[in-house]
């Protein structure tokens, strides 16, 4: 392996990320969003401002499962296919580097750029939202950070999948999005709909393990915390056994999501 | 003169050397068994019209594109592999319609190819101005016009001194002064032994520069050669022009009799005599009998455009 070329791949993306503002631009979303949610997310309920971190935590899963996929996707789907169709992958493959070098460099410094903008966002609402935080409440704040900075690079490792099988831009976008519409919307009522049609006999038990197979429902589960009263706003996620909900065990689920769609795209691009 | 043209591949390990290079795009042939040998320090044309498989052919032989058969070595190493990375410091590559980072500058650009190709960044500056490109060094991509870029494209090419270039439609975009430059550049190059391959589908433009040359038709090479070597390859005929002080083509007719012309016919001013090289000395004796009744006599040897064609169609 030749780092120090990685090395370069990788400034390159995040580099680039940086000077055409994106990075900014994704940040400033993160913590906009969060603010709205962190003071305004009580509102239904009859109360405006800040309430407790577990609400507004739960509040924000809601906002980055929706939100952090889709920014993950559209970051990584051209990463390979955009070259090939500019016509820039040529030269870059007549380098002394692998093509997993490159693969991988390009996703070192995407993620980067996503890792970055995301923690910056929502660090900068943790700063605003200090004072009325304890020990614990950072705590949980920091996993949230965490656990959107993993579901993103899952994400972005299955969008740089995509980018090595599609033929053009234009089906890497149209798989890109199916794959959010899968992931985010699809996947979770289509368990409901088995567990309904089967009236609960089959699959009860292997139930909670087939949530498993999706990124966002195990970055539910990873943000899931004791409140009984906020438990109701993590959906499906509630029926992890909280034996199982381990963030070391968790945590290696998400790697395996970040590294499986990768070995495919490595493989795909071998040749 | 057969004689004195090289023969390189016989004494010298050859730089590049392709035999029966096959690549299959389902029912399409894109190159089809192709032998081809470049010797140390050669500037060699391949030249053909475009899809004649010129450039599939290139990133066969830079590794870019995997062999459905045939066997592909740069410096005695294949191009894939294990050995892939010491190859690929030795090649320089510009891709035909080379495309580069529109947000970077010509400086920038530089140092990011330099450092994958893990050599110094001092090397950016003297490369930017030997492709004249020294006052745009800070110029982002974008607002370069298309012979820059492909000069920038040339810069690149060069970082890290490599032994091979190979350049893809190198003169693309570049005006007839700049293509002057960039074959200036090219015989400095081959002055320090730096063995260079490109296509081109210009022939006018090559024919003069190359040591030799290969055609490329339907994914084959169709000959390799010097000029002079296609030329009698490809016995193609000759045509002499004959302007008479009176019109007596008659006359012309019964000189040339017997003698093995393919053609003889009247035109506006002149007599047109088709024949065969080998018989170009007897139809010139037939017509010197003629005496003071040729005003003129011009040789119209085949061009390497006839040649081209001749292969190619």
């Amino acid at each position: 392996m030749e780092f120090r070329q990685i090395a370069t791949l990788a400034g390159k993306e995040f580099w680039d990320r940086i000077r055409n503002r994106w990075v900014l631009a994704v940040a400033l979303v993160f913590t906009v969003f969060a603010l709205v949610i962190a003071y305004f997310g009580g509102a239904q309920q009859g109360t405006v401002g800040f309430r407790s971190i577990e609400f507004t935590i739960a509040s924000l899963v809601s906002l980055v499962i929706y939100l952090v996929p889709l920014i993950a996707l559209v970051l990584g789907f051209d990463a390979i296919v955009g070259e090939r169709e500019r016509g820039s992958l040529d030269l870059l493959l007549s380098m002394p580097i692998t093509r997993f070098e490159l693969l991988l460099g390009k996703y070192l410094g995407l993620a980067a750029a996503l890792a970055f903008s995301t923690i910056a966002g929502f660090g900068l609402v943790a700063v605003v939202l200090a004072s009325q935080l304890n020990l614990a409440a950072l705590f949980h704040f920091f996993g949230f950070m965490l656990s959107s900075v993993l579901l993103g690079l899952a994400f972005l490792s299955l969008a740089v999948m995509v980018s090595t099988f599609a033929a053009d831009r234009t089906r890497a976008s149209g798989l890109a999005i199916a794959l959010w519409f899968f992931f985010v919307l699809v996947f979770d009522l289509l368990l409901l709909g088995a567990l309904v049609v089967s009236g609960g006999k089959y699959g009860g038990e292997i139930f909670p393990y087939l949530l498993l197979l999706n990124p966002a429902d195990v970055f539910r589960i990873l943000n899931i915390f004791s409140l009984d009263d906020v438990r109701t706003l993590y959906g499906l996620a509630t029926v992890f056994p909280r034996a199982l909900a381990e963030p070391w065990l968790l945590g290696l689920v998400m790697a395996a999501w970040i590294t499986a769609p990768l070995g495919i795209a490595a493989w795909r691009f071998r040749k | 003169m057969a004689d004195t043209s090289p023969a390189p591949a016989e004494r010298i390990a050859p730089v590049i050397a392709v035999r029966s290079a096959t690549r299959h795009y389902g029912a399409v042939r894109a190159v089809d068994g192709v032998d081809l040998e470049v010797a140390p320090g050669e500037l060699f044309g391949l030249i053909g019209h475009n899809g004649a498989g010129k450039s599939t052919l290139f990133k066969m032989m830079l590794g870019l594109i995997p062999a459905t058969a045939g066997d592909i070595r740069i410096d005695g190493s294949p191009v894939t592999g294990s050995s892939f990375r010491a190859v690929r410091r030795k090649i320089g590559y510009l891709p035909e319609n080379v495309v580069l980072y529109d947000n970077l500058t010509g400086f920038e650009t530089l140092e990011f190819f330099a450092r994958l190709k893990g050599v110094s960044t001092s090397e950016c500056a003297p490369a930017l101005e030997r492709v004249g490109l020294a006052h745009a060094a800070r110029r982002r991509v974008r607002e370069y016009s298309k012979g820059m870029r492909q000069r920038l494209g040339f810069a690149q090419a060069l970082l890290g001194k490599p032994r091979i270039l190979f350049l893809d439609e190198p003169t693309t975009g570049l005006d007839p002064e700049a293509i002057r430059e960039f074959y200036v550049i090219l015989r400095g190059l081959k002055a320090d032994g730096v063995t260079m391959i490109l296509t081109s589908h210009i022939l006018a433009e090559i024919q003069e520069r190359v040591d030799r040359l290969a055609i490329m038709a339907a994914g084959k090479i169709q000959a390799v050669g010097t000029v002079q070597d296609l030329r009698e390859q490809m016995d193609l005929p000759l045509w002499f022009r004959v302007r008479l002080a009176h019109e007596d083509f008659d006359h012309v007719r019964t000189v040339l009799g017997g003698l093995p012309v393919t053609a003889v016919e009247a035109r506006e001013d002149h007599v047109a005599v088709e024949c065969r090289r080998e018989s170009k000395m007897l139809v010139m004796q037939a017509l010197a009998l003629l005496g003071d009744k040729v005003l003129d006599l011009h040789v119209h040897e085949p061009s390497l455009e006839d040649v081209f064609f001749g292969f190619s169609d």
